[in-house]
């Protein structure tokens, strides 16, 4: 049996310990904070940054700030990434991960991120993974971090998606498949000829969620899709490394029919209940959101937007792009004028309400369709209900007012 | 070291906005997470907290990287943590943070007086004992150091007083 790419980019036995530099480091204005102020407790020779250029701030989470207190955070940590030379990246660029993607991290890199949904970037073959903030000051400090090797969990995509299901509802599928904790302390290896056919953006959304089973990682291995991507993202050829799956030693195998999946809501306060959103058909909602790190790429709009277009939404509507370029070309593109005329909100590049601070968040009693990756109680509102679903769902919900899967209002196929 | 404090227990799968909802985090005055944590699993539980050793079932702080949750925890008088199982960043945020982390497949009732020897990794109560997974050394130095801080600043001393003799 062959060594899983965890195994292979760590170097080190599944279960063992290993000191490693890290290739790309990032916070965001929530967890930069903390990380500052842990920074501050150590008292290291060298007082500054070691390796400035892999440390980037990215404001995110609550952007532009809302009130004075985090105005005066944010002030202070920009400040200190302007002193240190840290890669810096202010209100409107978009969310960590989504920045990340775009041709910064690359295949075999080892990426660390203060921000569970780190992990993301496992889509690119990098091994990434989510930290909190002492951990990231520890980074800042040292350039390095320890990470214990994971056993890994082979998922395997078999076959293609029907009609109008998407990487979102497979994520959902596998979340489910594994539960809360199921891929705890774990790596998630997508593997298969299903893996394979997966766009990148649909990557992307299937690692993203891997912390919602517990994981440390999601990987897909870097392919003639990952090469494609990075080039067209200005990365250089020579610089991107092609990783080849092997028949490796997973400690557990899961298979994955796509033909089978259809489209799906997470509810009740977890990520894993994914149930048909069919059953929860012509339920009344009162906010749709399209965004954040796991569906507010180009595509997502793109598909949001191709059921929405020349009609008008019932029901407010919240559009975050994930990140200024997926802004801009879905300005370009037309797709914003479609929105804007179909009666959405485009809120900026960012986090958006995900995380239930600002811009969009829900009152008691409502109920809201979210493309997020987190149902935790109250966490969109205080008192409020709401459900995870694809873009597609969301779009047809948003034309009905309530709930719809996007295959009775459209057609399966 | 000997942890001693009374149970209260919670259930299972507690995410980290359980503990401190993220409409709290944007402070660095640490005082204020002390009355909210746990506001949206049990607005009770707060006043139970000082001297308390908690009792959880699986995947205790699922969710997000947000160590906010560990230091409401230590804030608000929590001597450790025991649970079925851990999520990953929350367990090395704990670690981190200096706060008591133990793994072990324990219940008890609420109020009992828990004992737990970190050398032993025996956990006690007035009529159970439960032997805890043993912390790795790695994780076990971190915590005996403090904290990753103390940790990490003893360690590079260290290997600079290593690099000149």
């Amino acid at each position: 049996m062959k060594e899983t790419l965890s195994v292979r980019i760590l170097g080190g036995e599944e279960g063992s310990y290993v000191d490693k530099k890290v290739d790309r480091a990032y916070a965001h204005d929530g967890t930069g904070v903390q990380a500052l102020e842990a920074f501050r407790n150590f008292r290291m020779k060298s007082e500054g940054v070691k390796n400035p250029e892999k440390i980037s701030i990215i404001y995110d989470h609550i952007a532009p700030a809302n009130n004075s207190t985090t105005a005066n955070l944010q002030r202070h940590l920009r400040s200190f990434a302007k002193e240190e030379h840290l890669s810096f990246y202010d209100v409107g660029s978009g969310i960590c991960h989504q920045i990340m993607s775009e041709g910064i991290c690359l295949p075999n890199e080892i990426v660390v991120g203060a921000d569970s949904h780190s992990c993301t970037l496992g889509a690119l073959g990098a091994f990434a993974t989510g930290v909190g903030a002492t951990d990231m000051a520890g980074i800042w400090a040292t350039g390095q971090t320890w990470f214990r090797v994971p056993k890994s969990i082979g998922i395997h995509l078999d076959g293609k998606l029907c009609g109008h299901a998407e990487a979102k509802d497979v994520a959902l599928t596998y979340v489910k498949n594994l539960g809360m904790d199921g891929g705890t302390y774990k790596a998630l290896e997508f593997i298969g000829e299903g893996a394979k056919a997966m766009p990148m953006e649909g990557r992307l959304t299937l690692c993203n969620m891997a912390i919602e089973t517990g994981a440390k990682t999601g990987l897909f291995y870097a392919d003639q899709t990952t090469k494609k991507y990075l080039q067209n993202h200005g990365v250089e050829e020579k610089m991107i490394s092609l990783q080849k799956p092997e028949n490796c030693d997973y400690e557990k195998e899961i298979y994955l029919d796509l033909e089978r999946v259809e489209p799906l809501l997470a509810v009740d306060n977890r990520v894993d209940t994914a149930v048909p959103v069919s059953r929860y058909a012509e339920t009344p909602v009162d906010q749709i959101l399209v965004g954040t790190c796991t569906n507010g790429r180009y595509e997502d709009l793109q598909r949001f937007a191709n059921i929405v277009r020349g009609k008008q939404v019932a029901v407010r509507t919240l559009i975050v792009p994930a990140s200024k370029d997926v802004y801009r070309k879905a300005a370009s593109s037309g797709i914003i004028t479609d929105l804007i005329d179909a009666g959405c909100v485009i809120c900026p590049p960012g986090c958006g309400p995900c995380l239930g601070v600002h811009m969009g968040v829900l009152g008691e009693g409502e109920l809201g369709l979210s493309t997020a990756n987190r149902n935790f109680k109250n966490r969109m509102g205080v008192g409020a209900e709401y459900y995870l679903c694809s873009p597609s769902t969301a779009a047809a919900s948003a034309l009905t007012g309530e709930i719809t899967s996007p295959d009775s209002l459209l057609g399966g196929d | 070291m000997i942890i001693s404090g009374h149970a209260v227990v919670i259930g299972e799968d507690v995410d980290t906005d359980m503990i401190i909802a993220g409409r709290y985090l944007r402070t660095i005055d640490k005082s204020i997470w002390v009355d909210h944590v746990f506001e949206d699993y049990d607005p009770c539980l707060a006043k139970k907290m000082n001297g308390a050793v908690l009792v959880a079932g699986k995947n205790f702080g699922c969710g997000s990287s947000r160590e906010q949750a560990v230091v409401a925890l230590k804030e608000a008088g929590v001597r450790a943590v025991i649970a079925q199982s851990f999520a990953r960043i929350f367990f090395r945020n704990s670690i981190n943070y200096g706060l008591y982390i133990i793994e072990a497949d324990f219940f008890c009732e609420e109020g009992m007086t828990i004992t737990y020897n970190s050398e032993t990794a025996e956990i006690t109560t007035e009529n159970i004992s439960c032997k805890a997974t043993p912390l790795s050394m790695r994780m076990q130095e971190i915590l005996l150091a403090g904290g990753l801080a103390k940790y990490l600043s003893t360690k590079v001393q260290d290997d600079d007083e290593d690099c000149s003799s």
